[in-house]
Parts: C-alpha cells; sequence; structure tokens
C-alpha cells in the first residue's frame, strides 16, 4: 500500500478529524473576553508553530535527498522561533495581566 | 502506511499525539477565562512538547544533526525574540515570530514538492498546493503586518487605483497555477509561480489595511497559518497536524470576528475598508 496515496477510509477518517476540530476550534473560543484577545491570539500563534512537526519528519527521514534535509533544517529552525517566541511572548503578556490583577486587588484593599 | 509496518515506537507516536491533541483543546478552554490563562498557556507547551518528543522517537528520524542543530538554532532566536522586545513592541514580535511559522510551513511544502512529488494523489497533491499558497502568502503578510506596527512600513493604508483589479488578477494567476499544478504534477515552473505569486499576494493583503486594524489581521494571518499546517497534515498523514491546525485555523478566524465586533467593526468593513475609503475619496 502506498503512503502517498489516500485510502478512502483514511481520507474519510481526516474529513471527520478536520472537521470535528474546526466545530471544536470555534466552540471553544466563542466566549472569550476582549481582555484575553491578544494574549489568545498570541497563543493560537504559538500553536501554529506546529508545522515544527513536519519540519522534524522532512529534515531526518530516512531516504530524503540533501536539500530536502536542508530545507527541513531551515523549517525546523523558524518553526521553532515561532514555537519558542510565540509562548514566550504569550508568557510575557499575561505575566502583565497577572501584576495587573494583583496591583487592581492591592487598590481595593486599601 | 498499513498496518503490519506499525511499530511500538509508531504506537507510541500517535499516543502522544493524542495526548497532545487533547492538552491543545483545553489549553485553548483555559486560555479564554482570565484566572486560568497562564495554566492553559502551559498545557499548550506541554501538548507541543509531547507532539515533538513523539514524533523524534517514532517519526523515522535518521540524521539527528540538522533537527539538533535547528532546535537549538531557533530556540536561542526565540527566547531572544521574546525577552529582549520592550512591551510597547509586542504585537510585532508576534507577528515576526508568525511569519517565521508560517515560512517553516511553505518550506515543508516545498520540501514535500522535492520528496516525492510524483507518488502523491490527488488529494495529497490539492492539500499541498493549499499548503504552499496559504504558508507563503501568510509569510509575506505578517511581515509586512510587523513592518507596519513597528513603523518600516508606512501604517497608513497603502492604496491605488485600480488595486482591487490587480488583487482580483493575482488571485486568479494564484489560482490557475493551483490547478495546472494540480492536473501537472511534473510542472516544476508553475508550482514555483505558484509560491512567488503567493508571496507577492500576502503583500497585497496586507498593505491596503491601516496598523490600528493590524490585530485583526494578525489574527486572521495566524487562521491562515493554521490551516496551512492542517493541509500539512493531509500531505503528511499526520493527525495532531490536522487537528491542532484546524483548531488554530478555526478559532483564529472566529477570534478576528469577536476582535471585530470589540472594536465595532465588520469584518468585512476591516479587510476592504481600503477600497471603501478610496471610493470616499473619489465621491468628496
Amino acid at each position: 500500500m502506498n503512503a502517498n496515496v489516500f485510502s478512502p477510509a483514511v481520507l474519510i477518517a481526516s474529513v471527520y478529524v478536520f472537521a470535528l476540530a474546526a466545530f471544536l476550534g470555534y466552540q471553544v473560543i466563542s466566549r472569550v473576553p476582549p481582555l484575553l484577545h491578544t494574549p489568545l491570539m498570541s497563543a493560537t500563534n504559538a500553536i501554529s508553530g506546529i508545522s515544527l512537526i513536519g519540519s522534524l519528519v522532512l529534515a531526518g527521514s530516512k531516504g530524503y535527498p540533501l536539500p530536502a534535509h536542508i530545507l527541513g533544517f531551515v523549517a525546523v529552525t523558524t518553526a521553532t522561533i515561532n514555537v519558542v517566541g510565540g509562548f514566550g511572548i504569550t508568557d510575557r503578556m499575561l505575566k502583565m495581566f497577572k501584576n495587573r490583577a494583583a496591583a487592581a486587588k492591592k487598590e481595593e484593599a486599601k | 502506511m498499513n498496518f503490519a509496518t506499525y511499530s511500538p515506537s509508531m504506537y507510541f507516536m500517535e499516543a502522544t499525539y493524542l495526548i497532545a491533541s487533547i492538552l491543545f483543546i483545553l489549553s485553548l478552554k483555559m486560555m479564554s477565562h482570565p484566572d486560568t490563562a497562564r495554566r492553559g498557556m502551559f498545557l499548550a507547551e506541554g501538548g507541543m512538547f509531547a507532539a515533538v518528543v513523539g514524533t523524534l522517537i517514532g517519526g523515522h528520524i535518521i540524521s539527528w544533526t540538522w533537527i539538533i542543530a535547528g532546535l537549538s538554532l531557533g530556540s536561542i532566536i526565540g527566547a531572544w525574540m521574546a525577552v529582549s522586545v520592550p512591551m510597547t513592541a509586542m504585537p510585532q514580535r508576534t507577528a515576526l515570530s508568525h511569519a517565521f511559522g508560517a515560512l517553516a510551513a511553505a518550506l515543508v511544502g516545498i520540501g514535500e514538492f522535492l520528496v516525492n512529488i510524483n507518488e502523491l494523489g490527488p488529494v495529497k497533491r490539492g492539500a499541498l498546493g493549499f499548503e504552499i499558497i496559504l504558508g507563503a502568502l501568510t509569510t509575506t503578510g505578517s511581515l509586512i503586518a510587523a513592518g507596519k506596527l513597528q513603523g518600516i512600513v508606512p501604517g497608513r493604508p497603502i492604496q491605488f487605483k485600480g488595486q482591487n483589479i490587480v488583487n482580483l488578477a493575482t488571485a486568479a494567476a494564484m489560482a490557475g497555477c493551483f490547478f495546472y499544478f494540480w492536473f501537472n504534477p511534473e510542472a516544476s515552473a508553475v508550482f514555483y509561480s505558484m509560491l512567488g505569486i503567493a508571496f507577492l499576494f500576502g503583500v497585497m493583503l496586507v498593505i491596503p489595511i491601516g496598523s490600528a486594524d493590524m490585530p485583526v489581521v494578525m489574527s486572521l494571518l495566524n487562521s491562515y497559518a493554521g490551516l496551512a499546517a492542517a493541509a500539512t497534515g493531509f500531505v503528511l498523514g499526520n493527525n495532531v497536524l490536522i487537528i491542532a491546525g484546524t483548531l488554530d485555523g478555526f478559532s483564529g478566524f472566529i477570534l478576528s470576528v469577536l476582535m471585530c465586533k470589540a472594536m465595532n467593526r465588520s469584518i468585512t468593513n476591516v479587510l476592504f475598508g481600503g477600497f471603501g475609503s478610496v471610493i470616499a475619496e473619489e465621491t468628496h
């Protein structure tokens, strides 16, 4: 069996996964307060660095020619920048919120 | 891939993918409440880590040099980007990091094209086309967004006469390349033209939008990058890419709609508002 051509069963399963994930993405986000829009954007940006998985396969797989490995290397680098940078920035944003919330509580205590 | 070739390490990989997918979903859920947002982010980090470890163990990886070099170089640059940025410059750094992620999706697409284009079936070839187009236009689109926020590219909407027609023509040329490539997978010139036009189209999509609307645009580009990752998942037959990419694609789209609502604007107004203002100027 050739892994590069979808068998109908696998294709249908993949489309199911796609449709359910799309529905979930919509459901999970639909009630987020405006305060969290920017950190959420930043976090989903980091999650879109999941193409790192594809890059890893390209960079290290058996029997791939050298140009593919080099493309894979560049892709691994850029995807890692996306993941590490994205989560780092999100973390700093959320820390800022935390400080702000703590400050607000202090104000109330006074 | 048939079941006879499934080794224990591949079952392990699929298990980590399932865990990663669940963590991503929980993470998005928690990210939408202020109290749990930070914990949610850690779950997403855990999910990413699980997926990477699973791939390294079960993904038939044989050459480690490129991977270790890429992971370390990327981590250093990424960490530097996150730590060095002043609070006021956060949005442009997000856009920049996003451009890198989308570039990775496009590069993986080119790699797939180089390695086994003649063996890909029609569905996978179509997915590859989507991956290339979405990855490439998101890369340049995010770069322009970052440039606008940083002030390198003028932040005001850049417009010219006949912009609408030029954009439509570019989109049509891109679609033409896509279909030609779909039916003639060995036409590498058409494939690379499609890549080039998509890079150009990303620029053209974002330049007519003012920098005040950039967060909405970035969220939308984020959604494109997610869909590019999902397309990669279809090409490689990889479920975690499909799930995380699609989650990202649709939550990014909904988020950009929500952002518009919070600003009391409609999404068409933000995306095509530039065209509207040309008409308004003409009627003055």
